[in-house]
């Protein structure tokens, strides 16, 4: 297949690919937030780029080099770069210095707080900044892969060779670790603070369910899962990976253990990068073709938003309300779309 | 070389035991006058310093892989700053990776064979080594990571022949030949070897496995009249003359071996048979490489490997007149050559 090429008339995918703003921003990106009411596409270098619903363009530069590690609430994004600095934009577009690595180390990954503490990683050292108090870091057995905070209390999860470590920053000693052998690279809670994910460096998430640390094997992805997006309300967790969308199901108290998971939207072509609806059971999903649907979780009915042929799909995301979708390819052609 | 190939970033792993020259000849390719920018993964800080290039520090994680693969391990630093680097695709030409004198090469090409990520962006080009011509016959008998080193590489530097005699270098290669015949060697001081000859080599190549004929065979000027030696208290270290200068050393547990057949190989005999050897021997097995004649079959085979991976495509067609003859070659320590040699002859349709 070419090209995926529905006839207007087609009754087999509704179409709002006319609707769509198209965005060029001519640099290479690789993730998409928003910051209040503007959509902000990262580069892979030096600068993100603010757009507004008009599609208006407005470069902000925040790093000096490549841009390694983001992460937002909505209301900053936080970013950590190969020039060894953490720096923070908000919604107006002003940038500050956070941190400075003193050996000038790239900043691999960053993670932001609800409550405005945010933590960085530079090798094996992962440093937290709450409020007025002193930074805190902790040491990890090798190279931190990934951040992610625990929806309630200051409590860091750190992604690491053969497991992950749990830490409450304001706890002398406090730093549990949480075995399971290879590399783990990505990390998330759910957002009701029962499970732990982590996406590994092989074609597999891992999961620990923190009342008794039991694991959850997440396996069967033909390539390695780069995006996690939890549903609204925290349901199931969406991933990207394979050829349709899977979501593992995280209602129940035991998670996803023993269930199969939901796949949606198969295309042939691998998901790319998947974002989940902040308010209602809808996720927005792009793939290695370009391709964007927005997909509706509970029967899998499909929306055509972008068509394929371009490369890859950097990065999705939902303004707050749920009524802006942005998303941009690997080469910065990206659109918006409003709902 | 293929057109998706030649997109892909060169990488090469420059190695080396400890003070044989990996800095000297790092420092040459960055200051010589090429045009080209490197982004050179290096282990620590401060010995180079050149303005231009991205200069990256890495930590030499090796982890293992969770497929049930002993010897299959990565190396983790580099898939992320391999993954990192691809943000600033364009900013740069090439990739140098320079590993610790105590590095086994072997995570550092195995994570180019495994990592899907890695592998769509950049391609491993070769393994050069730095040998030091002093000392290297000395670190052969106690550091099996300089012998490792002279194992795995594609192109080996032997530097610092300056500082020794005749007769030293002649032992010294030897040494070398005994381990790897296959390597292209340079014999340099001060580490000053033409930049054609350690970078853009298609080591890795499919399409550039033309030809596997020992190197050894190609123009070396052996001292034929030298018979004497430096044993270095070595009882049993018996050798004698292949011929050609080659001291074939007995007392080496690391060696090459190489298989020939003009007839035709029977592919659902070999290929079962490949497979089972590198995952039964793969431990042992550090390099494979091999250009097959099939029965039935008009396409040159072609496979390499690096432990228990392998990869492996039809190459070409057999040109009119080309010897439909299939060559294999192993480097490895304490090869179970019988076996290897019995297993081979039995996948020859008879």
């Amino acid at each position: 297949m070419k090209e995926f090429t529905p006839a207007p008339d087609s009754a087999s995918i509704v179409s709002v690919t006319d609707r769509v703003k198209p965005v060029a921003l001519g640099m290479g990106v690789t993730s998409v937030h928003f910051l209040g009411p503007r959509a902000a596409f990262v580069g892979g270098e030096e600068n993100v780029a603010f757009v507004d619903d008009k599609g208006e363009v407005t470069t902000v530069a925040v790093h000096s080099g490549g841009i390694l590690s983001t992460a937002s609430d909505g209301k900053r994004l936080i970013m950590g770069g190969d020039d060894g600095k953490v720096v923070s934009l908000d919604a107006k577009g002003e940038v500050t210095l956070l941190a400075t690595d003193p050996k000038r180390r790239w900043i691999d990954a960053v993670a932001l707080h609800p409550d405005g503490a945010y933590a960085w990683s530079a090798g094996k050292t992962a440093t937290v900044k709450s409020g007025k108090s002193e930074e805190k870091s902790l040491d990890v057995p090798s190279t931190v892969g990934g951040l992610a905070f625990a929806p309630k209390g200051l409590r860091l999860a750190i992604a690491h060779y053969n497991g992950a470590t749990l830490w409450f920053p304001n706890m002398e000693g406090s730093a549990e670790f949480l075995p399971w052998a290879g590399s783990h690279l990505g990390v998330t809670f759910s957002p009701d603070n029962k499970f732990l994910v982590t996406s590994m460096h092989e074609a597999a998430l891992h999961g620990w369910r923190l009342a008794d640390n039991r694991h959850m094997r997440m396996t069967g992805y033909p390539g390695r899962v780069r995006s996690m997006s939890w549903s609204a309300g925290g349901k199931g967790l969406a991933t990207s990976g394979a050829d349709t969308v899977i979501i593992w199901p995280f209602a129940s108290k035991d998670g996803p253990m023993g269930k199969e998971p939901a796949m949606l939207a198969p295309l042939q072509a691998r998901v790319a990068a998947v974002a989940c609806h902040p308010k209602n059971d809808i996720l927005a999903c792009g793939y290695s073709d370009g391709t964007v649907l927005m997909v509706r979780m509970e029967d899998g009915a499909e929306i055509l938003v972008r068509r394929n042929g371009t490369p890859p799909v950097a990065g999705l995301a939902w303004n707050a309300k749920g009524t802006l979708l942005a998303f941009a390819d690997e080469n910065g052609d990206g659109g918006l779309l409003e709902l | 070389m293929s057109e998706a190939t030649a997109q892909k970033i060169p990488v090469t792993v420059l190695t080396g035991y400890l003070g044989a020259g990996k800095t000297t000849l790092l420092n040459r390719i960055l200051s010589e006058n090429h045009g080209k920018k490197y982004a050179v993964i290096v282990n620590e800080f401060g010995e180079i310093g050149i303005d231009n290039d991205l200069i990256i520090g890495a930590d030499e994680e090796v982890f293992e892989m969770n497929n049930g693969c002993i010897c299959c391990t990565v190396r983790g630093d580099l898939v992320r700053i391999m993954d990192g680097l691809m943000k600033r695709k364009g900013k740069f030409d090439a990739i140098i990776v320079e590993t610790t004198g105590l590095a086994d090469p072997a995570p550092v090409a195995q994570t180019f064979f495994v990592d899907e990520d890695v592998q769509k962006n950049a391609r491993l080009d070769a393994v050069v080594t730095v040998a030091d011509a002093k000392w290297l016959s000395d670190r052969l008998k106690d550091a099996p990571e300089a012998k490792n080193q002279i194992a795995f590489a594609d192109v080996i530097v032997l530097n610092k022949t300056d500082l020794v005699t005749k007769p030293e270098l002649a032992e010294v290669e030897a040494r070398i030949r005994a381990i790897n015949p296959y390597a292209k060697l340079h014999r340099t001081e001060r580490c000053s070897v033409a930049l054609a000859d350690v970078l853009d080599r298609g080591a890795f190549d499919l399409d550039r496995i033309l030809d596997i004929e020992p190197s050894f065979l190609e123009a070396d000027d052996h001292d034929h009249a030298h018979d004497h030696h430096h044993h270095h208290g070595h009882d049993h270290d018996h050798h004698h003359d292949h011929g050609h200068g080659l001291k074939h050393y007995h007392d080496e547990d690391m060696q090459s071996l190489s298989l020939k057949t003009d007839k035709p190989l029977d592919p659902n005999l070999f290929m079962p048979w490949l497979q089972n050897l590198v995952q039964v021997e793969g431990g042992k097995i550090l390099r494979s490489k091999g250009i097959l004649a099939f029965h039935d079959d008009d396409d040159r085979y072609v496979f390499q490997g690096v432990h228990m991976m392998l990869e492996g495509n039809h190459q070409r067609k057999w040109k009119d007149g080309e010897k439909r003859e299939s060559r294999l070659v192993f480097i490895g320590r304490e090869l179970p050559e019988k076996a290897i040699r019995e297993g081979f002859e039995s996948c020859i349709v008879s």
